[in-house]
């Protein structure tokens, strides 16, 4: 049995699971992990429905209107007050807005390349689904040993770069997509999509250097996100290296095809963009993987550079240990990821859409020379700390 | 050109910050952050009504006077008027025993389709016994093309009694 689930097992022990119920086997391990990555998947994917309502709602408060706020089941209404307030917040409205996708006639364009058309939309979710194996939510501090233990599925070598790397896949989704669709405006888009996707990635990872760096002064594994977390028990690393924390969230509004840099899909010169000859489920996944990609960027942003799930500089568990501390990790992470889905979303209902033209300069001309010049500053830096001053 | 009075202003070339863009997203995110914490100016409409002003060009309707007479004496002129043919009209004589048999006519069906209806507003307009009104009502809906149709019993209903100050029909019974 490996640490983490090691830890689970020492976790549901500390809710007070008997022994009975729990052997310390191999199968048990494997079971408790099954068990994790459901939850874990389930839990995004809810994520994603309700982060589709923050959306609508921030929307709405950004145009000064009210949002949905009518949409109720019988079972919910029932509930005095809080049926009301669940109402008012539009707390069904997500379930109602997929329902009404699954429930739709499913089209298949005559037109379309059938093989490529059904994935591409696969191929857009999957990508951002695999990533979530690799991030650690909280940590588990053993009371007795104060030892740490990740709650991450894998904790592999590589760390963000295999995240990165795999998120990129994203692309041929939007590719593929457009492609397959047989139809000029979803063509444009998915072209400019993918050129801007991988005009962006550069900077996105040359950016998050300089956090390597400082995460190597105290792991001997900088490129693991625990230990990029574990390193933030201090200052955070927006204090340490708040360029990079520029360029990174940029880059990522970029990689996400958020507003500003919504090319892909820029409603009001290429249609719809990629899924313009897109329906019902399908653009359900597209529009799945799509929320899912923000919610594992902003993950991504708090591990990087707001401290994971950390409450308080210097004071990362505020003294907690234990199980109490996991789930304050927890909330933590909540609260910080759906504090940057927040800023992600109110940026896109305040500022238009950039040219393309502008998006590659900005991308090319703007971006990657202050990625470069960060991570070559923060070099210099380092060299000469570790050279002289040691 | 030169006799009009345009001013051509020169773009200043964007200034190195602001080649940046993130002083502007920032100034603009303020703006929505204040936005989002006025009041939303939302009317939840089916629960709240607009108010309605007055004068306001609604569905046409029909009228009473303040004896309960239906004013509406059956001239036809709305009709021929109407430009999208919306307005129906069957004639017919007023009962004998009434008391406003002087008046002679008084329709016997009077139809409006609220589908054809374009709220031009000339049937009141051209009405001399001010019978036809549009009124404040504007929500309309139906489950067929019929329901569409106000008959004249509906036309009424939506009317009701709006007072008469000349009362020629009254002077024209003295005389
Ligand atoms: S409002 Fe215009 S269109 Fe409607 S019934 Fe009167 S004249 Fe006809
Ligand atoms: S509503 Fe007016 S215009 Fe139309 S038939 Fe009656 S009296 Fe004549």
């Amino acid at each position: 049995m490996d640490a983490f689930a090691q830890g689970l097992l020492e976790i549901l022990k500390g809710w007070g699971v008997s022994d009975a119920w729990l052997p310390d086997t191999v199968t048990t391990g494997l079971i408790l992990k099954a068990i994790f990555a459901v939850v874990v998947v389930l839990a995004i994917m809810g994520c994603c429905l309700y982060t589709v309502l923050l959306e609508r709602k921030t929307a709405a408060w950004a145009q000064g209107r009210v949002g949905p706020s009518i949409t109720t089941m019988p079972l919910i209404a029932a509930i005095p007050l809080v049926g009301k307030v669940l109402t008012y917040c539009g707390f069904i409205q997500p379930l109602a807005d997929g329902g009404k996708l699954f429930m739709r006639q499913e089209p298949l364009p005559e037109h379309v390349n059938k093989f490529y058309y059904c994935l591409a939309p696969c191929l857009a979710l999957a990508p951002a689904i695999i990533t979530m194996v690799m991030i650690p939510f909280t940590s588990y501090i053993n009371p007795e040993t104060g030892e740490e233990t990740a709650l991450m599925l894998c904790n592999m070598n590589p760390g963000f770069v295999f995240m990165f790397a795999i998120s990129s896949l994203g692309v041929y989704g939007v590719v593929l997509g457009g492609w397959a669709s047989n139809s000029k405006y979803p063509f444009l888009g998915s072209i400019r999509g993918s050129a801007q996707m991988i005009s962006y990635e550069l900077s996105l990872v040359l950016a998050i250097l300089p956090v390597v760096l400082i995460t190597a002064g105290t792991s001997d594994n900088p490129l693991s996100l625990f230990s990029i977390v574990q390193g933030q028990g201090g200052f955070w690393n927006i204090i340490l290296a708040p360029l990079s924390a520029v360029i990174y969230f940029v880059a990522l509004l970029a990689e996400m095809n958020r507003q500003p840099f919504d090319m892909p899909e820029s409603e009001t010169d290429t249609v719809g963009g990629f899924h313009t000859e897109y329906g019902t489920f399908k653009f359900g996944l597209f529009f799945t993987g799509e929320y899912l990609h923000m919610i594992l960027g902003s993950i991504l942003f708090v591990m990087f550079f707001l401290g994971g799930w950390h409450a308080l500089p210097f004071m990362p568990t505020l003294g907690l240990d234990g199980v109490l501390g996991t789930l304050l990790g927890i909330v933590c992470l909540v609260v910080k990821v759906i504090f940057m889905l927040f800023v992600i979303i109110w940026i896109r209902w305040t500022v238009p859409r950039f040219r393309f033209d502008q998006v590659m300069r900005i991308g090319w001309k703007l971006l990657l020379p202050f990625a470069i010049a960060n991570a070559v500053a923060y070099f210099v830096f380092f060299g000469i700390y570790e050279t002289l001053l040691k | 050109m030169a006799t009009q009075n345009i001013k051509v202003i020169t773009r200043k070339p964007l200034r190195w910050w602001e080649k940046l863009y993130i002083p502007q997203v920032l100034a603009g995110m303020k703006i929505t952050l204040g936005i989002m914490l006025r009041k939303p100016v939302t009317l939840k409409y089916p629960f709240e009504r607009p108010v309605i002003p007055k004068g306001y060009r609604g569905v046409p309707t029909l009228v009473k006077d303040q004896n309960g007479r239906e004013k509406c004496v059956s001239c036809q002129l709305c009709e021929f008027v109407c430009p999208p043919k919306a307005i129906r009209i069957t004639p017919g004589e007023i009962d004998p025993e009434s008391g406003n048999e002087h008046i002679e006519k008084a329709p016997a069906e009077f139809e409006i389709n609220m589908l054809r209806c374009i709220y031009c507003g000339m049937c009141q307009e051209v009405c001399p016994e001010a019978a036809i009104v549009l009124q404040g009502e504007y929500s309309l809906n139906g489950y067929s093309r019929s329901g569409m149709i106000n008959d004249k019993k509906k036309l009424y209903e939506l009317g009701g009694t709006i007072p008469d100050p000349v009362r020629k029909w009254d002077k024209k019974k003295r005389a």
